[in-house]
């Protein structure tokens, strides 16, 4: 097996054996980029001088100290969303397309000072407005499973780069499910933490309250390890909250007996593809086998989370967005006069789904329309949220298929909005309720396309969602299954 | 002005305030630096960055909050403003909407001989916006954002004010204010305190609210007094030549003396209010409240008054004398060495102020430099009280003591200023003065005593003014009566 297939943990113990160095892993990972990156498109920028100015580092670093951290020397690509110094950072926009950030994000920062290696930015919808990828300024990216098919996004670069091997883990951000639908999609795992969990500083904002920053990764310790390392409190964030970050990656092992795991009833909905329901059926037999005690839980208000997440978001983003103005940083369209420069400018600077996306929440935003619109659709996220709250008074974990189908062909849905935003419909209830959720593969379809299961948390409880998967992931085989490029 | 209409305004003041970084994030609030000098990416605006608030802000606009007899909201928001322009990097303000973290206080301004009473609706603190700077050429701006983020209070009053006067008071009233609680120098003029005024007319009587305007750029106090009266003028003609007035924003034209129009209602910006989803709800503990209640100074109205009482001082003297903190502790320094307080009023409304006018020794805010200290002061008016020097010489001396800095015992003590009481030099000096006037003396004894007055400035003259008036006038009435 190539080194660019292992995992953090798996790599961790052989650099601190030195079986491998950090260059020899980097210099694999960009082989195995050189390799597939043609046929995937991943990466939309990659640093190849500067992670092997890391990796030698981090070697220089294992050399004196036996007991590194766990990222030490870990190759990691990044969400083009994170803001990273010195690295162009584009969130796949034309508008930031020339944009080389001052500093680093609090999550890039944490990396760096575990000594993980930044192999380079990976494709995403611009601005995260998307489930496919296809939203790029900078061309799709394809699932590794399937070259004819979307990774699922919007992070679905950074998803595409775990599962071909094109560096051992990556950072994504999840707004309505943009970590975990695209980790379905690529059969890997990929967790939204809890809102507040993790920094928001040197993350491009999409939509404030809804936006977290999450590791997609190989496995559930990987995850876990990611995660451990990205956590806490971080005083420039006024939304991160002061709570410390227990060790994840040390209490996996519990087991899941006399564990309570709810099934909304609300989630096994018409058109979602039998293989999907029937894999995520077979993974909570497996739960139950495991000595999981299975519930039935309702969240009455589930229909309405689409609507309210589109009125949300979009409001949040059309204010969000307006520093995008040509005026300091980016793209400056030539115009005569400002009016025209700022018309121009983000004309030319955003991409259709952008701009939709900009004009509903403006509009929902509008004298006259608030009320009916922002203000309603808080209310229903507040009984959103109580939905949860009573659920979770009766199990400790959720568990809902992660996406309603697998990972669909290029192009198929980019000419009906309403049927991309469904993409999320499982996701984006734990956005609007702030709580944590991870996706883990649960099998194939009959395309031999990857299910994804997704574990619900409650809040600040990463752990035992953790915990889960690990029992889960422990009794099964799903994971170490490898696309065939 | 007629008669037939009454005049309603309502102020808005916007009010820097002075602490020493901006309101969400670490930089300098610094004035006068090079152009983007206190900047950083928070500021400027730049993508992944979060605001984060000065505690220091809240706790300023608590202050002014308490001191004008608001309501102190435990739990306040703040809301997103969002609009396009250069000199706002996010495309957005931070300010408060819903939620205000001050309301329904209230501020007692002088008119006339009494008081009055006005309401005011709100404070609320926000971020500045930065500068705009046009190329005179005019091909292209620049932007300076050091200002960006230098935190603000907006304080809204009731429409209670009734004339530009009321106006004037009200703002002078408001920035005394400010400066005692020392969270803003309160300079229109440099910008760190503006005012936008809504100015509508109504027949005499009536209980509705005319046409409302809103009139801005008003760069001084002088300009928002004669903007009002501009503005209530025309709003009154318009409607007594039958015509309509619409709701509207109009420009202080300072140099032609006339408000004109600058947008519409129509055009007026949506703002698209909402809560700002990167800042928490504020929460203030009653505790902290207390504690800064506690720490509030003495404020103008309640020094004016107790000046009158413990000074026995003319309302006038109390009203200039507290109408600047730093300008009632000055005297109140005074005071306390030597308890003469209208003599030191006097000379604290006169030649120090004269002084301080002269050289151009005061900012906005404070005294930068004080003529003579206080104890310098008091020492010099309680030598006069003791007869130690005279009147006359007293003002030479403090000539010196400005020019030297010296205290004023030293001065006299060297340049030998002390007034003699002596009676043998007088009679000396008297004698010489009626030996040299023999022809007047005569004319004296023989009944023109308006003359008295020619042997005093004698006498005084030969004494190089130090002789005790009291002294010279009993000792020459004896003499010439002799």
């Amino acid at each position: 097996m190539s080194v660019h297939e292992l995992t953090i943990h798996e790599l961790g113990e052989k650099l601190r054996r030195r079986e491998v160095s950090s260059v020899e892993l980097t210099e694999a990972v960009f082989a195995r980029v050189a390799e597939t990156e043609e046929r995937i498109g991943s990466y939309v920028t990659l640093s190849r001088d500067g992670a092997l100015e890391e990796a030698r580092r981090a070697d220089a670093r294992l050399k004196t100290n036996g007991s590194a951290a766990p990222l030490l020397g870990i190759p990691i690509a990044l969400k083009d969303i994170f803001i990273t110094k010195g690295i162009r950072t584009t969130c796949c926009s034309k508008i930031l397309s020339s944009f080389v950030p001052p500093y680093d994000g609090t999550a890039v920062a944490k990396l760096k000072a575990a000594g993980a290696v930044i192999v380079g930015k990976t494709n995403m919808d611009e601005f995260a407005m998307g489930s496919s990828t296809e939203n790029s300024a900078f061309g799709v990216t394809r699932n590794p499973w399937n070259i004819e098919r979307v990774p699922g996004g919007s992070s679905g670069g950074s998803a595409a780069a775990v599962a071909a091997g094109q560096c051992i883990a990556a950072l994504g951000t999840d707004t309505g499910g943009s970590i975990r639908q695209p980790a379905a999609c690529c059969g890997i795992v990929g967790m939204k933490p809890t809102y507040g969990r993790v920094s928001r500083i040197g993350v491009i904002a999409f939509a404030s309250s809804l936006d977290q920053v999450g590791p997609m990764t190989k496995d559930t310790k990987d995850c876990a390890l990611l995660l451990e390392a990205i956590a806490g409190h971080d005083p420039a964030d006024s939304t991160s909250v002061p709570a410390p970050t227990p060790a994840y990656a040390s209490n996996l092992d519990g087991g899941i007996k006399g564990l309570k795991v709810g099934l909304p009833k609300e989630y096994l909905i018409s058109g979602m593809q039998p293989e999907v329901e029937k894999s995520v059926k077979a993974a909570v037999r497996k739960l139950e086998e495991l000595g999981a005690e299975i519930v039935d839980v309702s969240l009455p208000h589930t229909d309405y989370a689409v609507s309210v997440y589109y009125l949300i978001a979009t409001a949040e983003a059309s204010s969000n967005l307006a520093r995008y103005d040509g005026m300091k940083y980016g793209y400056r369209a030539p115009a005569k006069d400002l009016l025209e420069t700022y018309l121009k400018t983000r004309q030319e600077g955003f991409g259709p789904e952008v701009k939709r996306r900009i004009m509903l929440g403006t509009y929902a935003l509008s004298a006259g329309y608030y009320d009916a619109y922002y203000l309603k659709a808080q209310k229903v996220r507040a009984l959103i949220k109580r939905d949860f709250d009573v659920a979770f008074k009766r199990c400790d974990v959720i568990v809902t298929p992660t996406a309603p189908t697998t990972a669909f062909k290029i192009g198929e849905k980019t000419a009906d909005p309403l049927q991309m935003y469904l993409s999320d419909i499982f996701t984006i209830s734990v956005n609007l309720a702030g709580l944590p959720g991870m996706s883990l593969p649960c099998g194939f379809d009959n395309a031999e396309m990857p299910i994804g299961m997704q574990i619900i948390g409650k809040h600040f409880d990463e752990a035992t969602m953790l915990r889960v998967a690990h029992a889960y992931e422990s009794a099964t085989e799903w994971h170490k299954k490898k696309p065939k490029l | 002005m007629s008669t037939n209409y009454e005049p309603v305004i309502g102020l808005e003041v916007h009010a820097q305030l002075l602490t020493a970084s901006k309101i969400f994030c670490g930089c300098s609030t610094r004035f006068g630096d090079p152009p983007n000098n206190n900047t950083c990416p928070v500021c400027m605006g730049f993508p992944g960055v979060l605001p984060v608030l000065n505690k220091r802000v809240v706790e300023f606009a608590i202050r002014v909050g308490l001191a004008t007899h608001c309501e102190i909201a435990r739990y306040s928001r703040f809301a997103r403003k969002n609009y396009f322009y250069p000199d706002l990097p996010k495309g957005y303000q931070i300010s408060q909407y819903e939620l205000p973290l001050c309301e329904h206080g209230f501020l007692d301004i002088d008119v006339g001989e009494g008081k009055k009473r006005i309401r005011l609706t709100r404070i609320h603190m926000e971020e500045d916006a930065g500068k705009n700077i046009h190329d005179v050429r005019g091909d292209y701006s620049l932007v300076d954002l050091n200002r960006t983020g230098v935190p603000l209070l907006e304080i809204v009053s009731e429409p209670d004010i009734r004339s530009a006067a009321e106006a004037g008071s009200y703002l002078r009233s408001l920035r005394a204010i400010l400066q005692y609680l020392e969270v803003s120098d309160g300079n229109m003029e440099e910008g760190s305190f503006r005012c936008d005024a809504n100015v509508s007319v109504r027949p005499m009587g009536a209980q509705e609210f005319g046409t409302k305007v809103e009139i801005k750029n008003l760069n001084s106090f002088k300009a928002v007094e004669k903007a009002i009266d501009s503005e209530i003028e025309r709003q009154i003609e318009t409607l007594a030549d039958g015509g309509k007035l619409v709701q509207e924003t109009r420009l202080w034209d300072a140099d032609r003396e006339v408000t004109r129009s600058m947008r519409s209602k129509e055009s007026a910006h949506d703002y698209r209010y909402f809560p700002d989803p990167d800042l928490l709800p504020l929460a203030v503990e009653e505790k902290w409240i207390d504690e800064i209640r506690a720490a509030l100074p003495e404020l103008p109205t309640a020094r004016e008054d107790r000046f009158v009482t413990e000074y026995g001082l003319p309302r006038y003297d109390a009203q200039v004398l507290t109408a600047r903190r730093d300008v009632a502790d000055y005297f109140e320094t005074a005071v306390k060495i030597h308890r003469n307080p209208k003599a030191i009023s006097n000379w604290v409304m006169g030649d120090v102020f004269r002084v301080i006018k002269e050289k151009k020794l005061d900012d906005a805010l404070r005294i930068v430099d004080w003529p003579v200290p206080a104890e310098h002061l008091a020492a010099m008016i309680k030598m006069i009280d003791e007869g130690k020097i005279s009147g006359k010489i007293a003002k030479t001396l403090f000539s010196e003591m400005l020019a030297s800095g010296a205290a004023p015992e030293a001065i006299v003590r060297e340049k030998g200023l002390e007034q003699v009481s002596d009676t043998a030099s007088i009679e000396a000096a008297i004698d010489q003065v009626l030996a040299a006037n023999a022809k007047a003396v005569a004319d004296y004894r023989g009944g023109n005593e308006k003359s008295f007055g020619f042997f005093v400035g004698q006498v005084m003259k030969a004494t190089q003014g130090k002789a005790s008036p009291q002294v010279v006038n009993e000792l020459l009435k004896k003499k010439l009566q002799a």
